[in-house]
C-alpha cells in the first residue's frame, strides 16, 4: 500500500538557524507515529510542514500522493482542509461559539454544515451532553475532546496532534489517549508530537529529533499492535532504524 | 454558520464595536449634514443673493441695444420720448407668461417698469423728475388657475423704506427717493402735483420714502397704471426685471448662451432642462416672442462663483471627515484583528481561505458600520437642520439622493478603513499564532 506521507530530505532554514536538517520519513496509512525530542529540536516545525502550515526550505513532502512543493498557498490550504485534522495543545476553541458550533466551524470551511454529524462527532468523544456549552464552561479535558471532534469531523486522512495532552491532568490525558487509540483502531493515521515518553509509548512508532536531525526511529515494543501497515511503512523506508533515513 | 460566527463575534468586544459604530456614525452624520447643506445650499445661497437684485432683464427686441446698455447701467429711459413706437414696449397683459415657463418655480419674483418724466413745480422752480411705474403687489391669475403675487419690493430688498411701500390698489400712491423728497420738501402723507408730457396735472400721495444709495434716491416709484396714463402708453411696459434661482454656469451653459444652435440634441435637452440663467432666459424669450432677455452677469456670475466655492469647501470638508473616519476605523479594526489573531490563525489552519476570513471580518465591520451609519444619518439630518437655521435662517431640506450617498460613504469608509486589517489577515501565519509555547 502506498505511504500516506513521504518526507524526502526536508530542511527548514531560518537565516543562520537550521530548524530541520535533511529529514526523510515515510508513514504508511493507519500508522500512529509519535515525534519526540527536546524543545527546539524541530518537532513543531516538522509538524507544521506535514500539516501544510509551512513549507520546507529544501526537500519534498508527498502527502497522499500529492507533491506539496508544487502547490500554491491556496492549494496548500485546500489540502489542509481536505486531508488533515489538527489537534492543538492549547485547544484553540473559538470562545464565542458553543462546543457544537466549534465542530461545525470546521465543517463550514470544509463543505456543508451538518449539525447532526457534528453532534455525532461530539458523541464519539463523549461530549454530546456538553454540546451547547461555551468553551469557558468546559474543563481542559473536555475542551481537548471538542478539539479532537473538530479535527475528525471532516474525516481527514491524517490526524496531526501537537502535544494533545500537554495541558491535561492524568485523568483527562487517559481519556484523550483512549480516543486516539480508538481512532488508531479505526484505521486513522496519526502523527503526534510530544516530549512525554509515556504518551509516545502509545504510538506504533517513535521518531526522535535532535537539533533538527532525525536521531532515532523505532517501533514500539508493542509494535505488534501497529499491525502489518506500520511494519510495511518501515520496511519501505531506508535507514538504520526500521527504515527512516538518518540525517546525521 | 457564517452569521452565527458574525453575531457571536459581535457580542464580544462590545466597546470596540461601539467605537467603530461611533466613528462611522460621526463621520456619516457630518458628511450627511455637509451633503444635505451642499445640495440645498444652491437654493439657500441663491435666496441670499437675491439681495443683489434681479438677475434677468426682459426688454423688447426693438429697443435700441446701445440705449439699453447705457440705460441699465444708470440713466432711466423716458417712455414719453418714444411713445409713438409701440414695438419698443412689452404688453403688460402677457407678462404672466413668465410664470408659465419650464422653470416657472425658479422665477422667484418679477416686476415690469415704465419710466416717464413729470414736471414738478411751476415757473423757474419747475424741475423734471423721473417717475417709474411698476407693480408692487400684483396678483396674477394664471391659465392653470394658480394665482401668483409679484412686485418690485422683493426685487429691491436692499432699499430702506420709511412709511409704507406702494400698492397696486392705490393708483396715485407713490414712494419718493430720499434726495428728491428732501429737495421738494415732501414727507410721509404729503400730497403734490406734477405735469405729465401732455401737460395734464396729476396729483400724488407720498406713502413712503426710499433710500437705495443709487439713482432711485432722486426718482419716484408709483403704480404702473399711473405711469401708463402719464406716458400715454396704456397696457405697456418698457422692461421687466426677473429674479430667478439659477444653477451655476458651466461650459455647456456658456456654449448655449453664445449659440443654442451649436448644441447637439442631447446637450440641448440637458441645457434646457437645467436651470441655467441662459436656459431660463431662452425660455422667457420663447414665452414672450419679440423680447430679448439679458442676464445681469455681474449678479449671475457672483452667484455662481459663491456657490461653486461654497460647494467645493463643503466637498473638501466631507472628504476630510470621511478620511478621518477611515483612519480611526483602520486603527480599531486592525487592533481587533491583532487581538483575534489566534482565532483567525485557527480559521486559516482549519482550511479557511484568506477570502473567507476577510469576508467574515468585513461582514462584522460593515454590520456595525451600517448600524452606526444609520444613527449617524439621522444625526446628520438634525445637524443639517441646525446648520440651515443658524446659517441661513431656514431649514435645510436633505435631499433623498443623500441616502444612497450615505450608504456609499459607509461602504467606502469601512472598506478603506479595513484595508490595513485585511492586509494583516493576508500576512497572518497560523504557525506564528497557534503554537504559543
Amino acid at each position: 500500500m502506498a505511504n500516506i506521507m513521504e518526507i524526502q530530505n526536508v530542511s527548514k532554514i531560518y537565516g543562520p538557524l537550521k530548524a530541520l536538517q535533511d529529514v526523510s520519513l515515510s508513514v504508511p496509512p493507519g500508522q500512529w507515529l509519535a515525534i519526540m525530542g527536546p524543545s527546539g529540536s524541530g518537532k513543531t516545525t516538522l509538524m507544521n510542514i506535514i500539516g501544510c502550515l509551512d513549507t520546507p526550505s529544501l526537500g519534498e513532502v508527498i502527502l497522499d500522493g500529492v507533491r506539496l512543493s508544487s502547490l500554491k498557498p491556496g492549494e496548500l490550504t485546500t489540502i489542509r482542509r481536505e486531508a488533515i485534522g489538527l489537534i492543538f495543545q492549547q485547544f484553540h476553541l473559538v470562545s464565542y461559539l458553543t462546543a457544537l458550533e466549534n465542530v461545525m466551524m470546521a465543517q463550514f470551511y470544509h463543505s456543508l454544515v451538518d449539525e447532526g454529524e457534528a453532534m455525532e462527532a461530539l458523541e464519539r468523544v463523549g461530549l454530546s451532553d456538553r454540546a451547547r456549552h461555551l468553551p469557558r464552561q468546559l474543563s481542559g479535558g473536555e475542551q481537548q475532546r471538542v478539539c479532537i471532534a473538530r479535527a475528525l469531523i471532516n474525516h481527514p486522512k491524517l490526524l496531526l496532534a501537537d502535544e494533545p495532552t500537554g495541558n491535561l491532568d492524568e485523568i483527562n490525558e487517559k481519556l484523550v489517549m483512549d480516543i486516539l487509540h480508538k481512532l488508531r483502531g479505526g484505521g486513522s493515521t496519526i502523527v503526534l508530537v510530544t516530549h512525554a515518553p509515556e504518551v509516545a509509548a502509545h504510538a506504533d512508532r517513535v521518531i526522535v529529533l535532535e537539533h533538527g536531525k532525525l536521531a532515532e526511529d523505532r517501533l514500539n515494543e508493542r509494535g505488534g499492535d501497529a499491525g502489518p501497515l506500520a511494519a510495511a511503512g518501515l520496511a519501505e523506508s531506508e535507514g538504520e532504524v526500521g527504515g527512516a533515513k538518518m540525517a546525521s | 454558520m457564517f452569521w452565527k460566527m458574525v453575531t457571536g463575534a459581535l457580542r464580544r468586544q462590545k466597546s470596540k464595536r461601539l467605537m467603530v459604530a461611533l466613528t462611522v456614525g460621526l463621520g456619516v452624520s457630518l458628511a450627511t449634514a455637509m451633503l444635505g447643506v451642499m445640495f440645498d445650499v444652491g437654493d439657500k445661497v441663491n435666496q441670499e443673493l437675491k439681495t443683489y437684485g434681479a438677475n434677468l432683464t426682459v426688454i423688447p427686441r426693438g429697443a435700441s441695444l446701445a440705449g439699453d446698455k447705457y440705460r441699465f447701467e444708470g440713466e432711466t429711459e423716458d417712455a414719453s420720448a418714444g411713445a409713438e413706437d409701440a414695438e419698443n414696449y412689452l404688453p403688460e397683459d402677457e407678462l404672466y407668461k413668465i410664470k408659465m415657463i419650464f422653470w416657472a418655480f425658479n422665477v422667484v419674483d418679477f416686476a415690469p417698469f415704465l419710466a416717464t418724466r413729470l414736471t414738478v413745480g411751476e415757473g423757474p422752480e419747475a424741475r423734471e423728475v423721473v417717475f417709474n411705474g411698476t407693480w408692487f403687489n400684483k396678483t396674477l391669475e394664471l391659465p392653470t388657475g394658480d394665482k401668483v403675487t409679484t412686485g418690485v419690493m422683493p426685487l429691491k430688498s436692499w432699499w430702506r423704506l420709511e412709511g409704507e411701500p406702494g400698492s397696486d390698489d392705490h393708483f396715485d400712491g407713490v414712494m419718493v427717493g430720499r434726495n428728491l423728497a428732501a429737495e421738494l420738501g415732501l414727507g410721509l402723507g404729503s400730497v403734490f402735483t406734477a405735469k405729465d408730457a401732455s401737460g395734464a396735472r396729476r396729483s400724488m400721495l407720498t406713502r413712503g420714502i426710499i433710500e437705495s444709495g443709487g439713482d432711485e434716491d432722486d426718482e419716484i416709484f408709483g403704480t404702473l397704471a399711473f405711469a401708463q396714463a402719464a406716458a400715454g402708453l396704456p397696457g405697456l411696459a418698457q422692461k421687466v426685471e426677473v429674479s430667478a434661482l439659477t444653477t451655476p454656469e458651466n461650459d455647456l451653459a456658456r456654449r448655449a448662451a453664445a449659440d443654442p444652435e451649436s448644441l447637439s440634441r442631447l446637450e440641448w435637452d440637458a441645457w434646457y432642462c437645467t436651470a441655467y440663467i441662459s436656459s431660463i432666459a431662452y425660455q422667457i424669450e420663447e414665452a414672450l416672442p419679440g423680447t430679448r432677455v439679458k442676464p445681469v452677469w455681474r449678479v449671475a456670475e457672483s452667484e455662481g462663483a459663491i456657490m461653486q466655492k461654497t460647494q467645493l469647501l463643503i466637498v473638501l470638508l466631507t472628504v476630510l471627515t470621511l478620511l478621518c473616519s477611515a483612519l480611526a476605523i483602520s486603527n480599531l479594526v486592525t487592533a481587533n484583528i491583532m487581538e483575534r489573531s489566534v482565532e483567525i490563525g485557527l480559521m486559516k489552519a482549519l482550511g479557511a481561505s484568506n477570502l473567507a476570513v476577510s469576508l467574515l471580518i468585513l461582514a462584522e465591520t460593515l454590520l456595525v458600520a451600517f448600524l452606526g451609519g444609520f444613527v449617524g444619518y439621522l444625526a446628520g439630518l438634525g445637524l443639517a437642520r441646525f446648520i440651515g437655521i443658524s446659517v441661513f435662517g431656514s431649514q435645510v431640506v436633505v435631499k433623498t439622493v443623500v441616502i444612497p450617498l450615505a450608504v456609499l460613504m459607509v461602504l467606502l469608509v469601512t472598506l478603506l478603513g479595513s484595508l490595513p486589517a485585511l492586509q494583516a489577515i493576508l500576512k497572518l501565519k497560523p504557525t506564528e499564532v497557534l503554537h504559543g509555547r
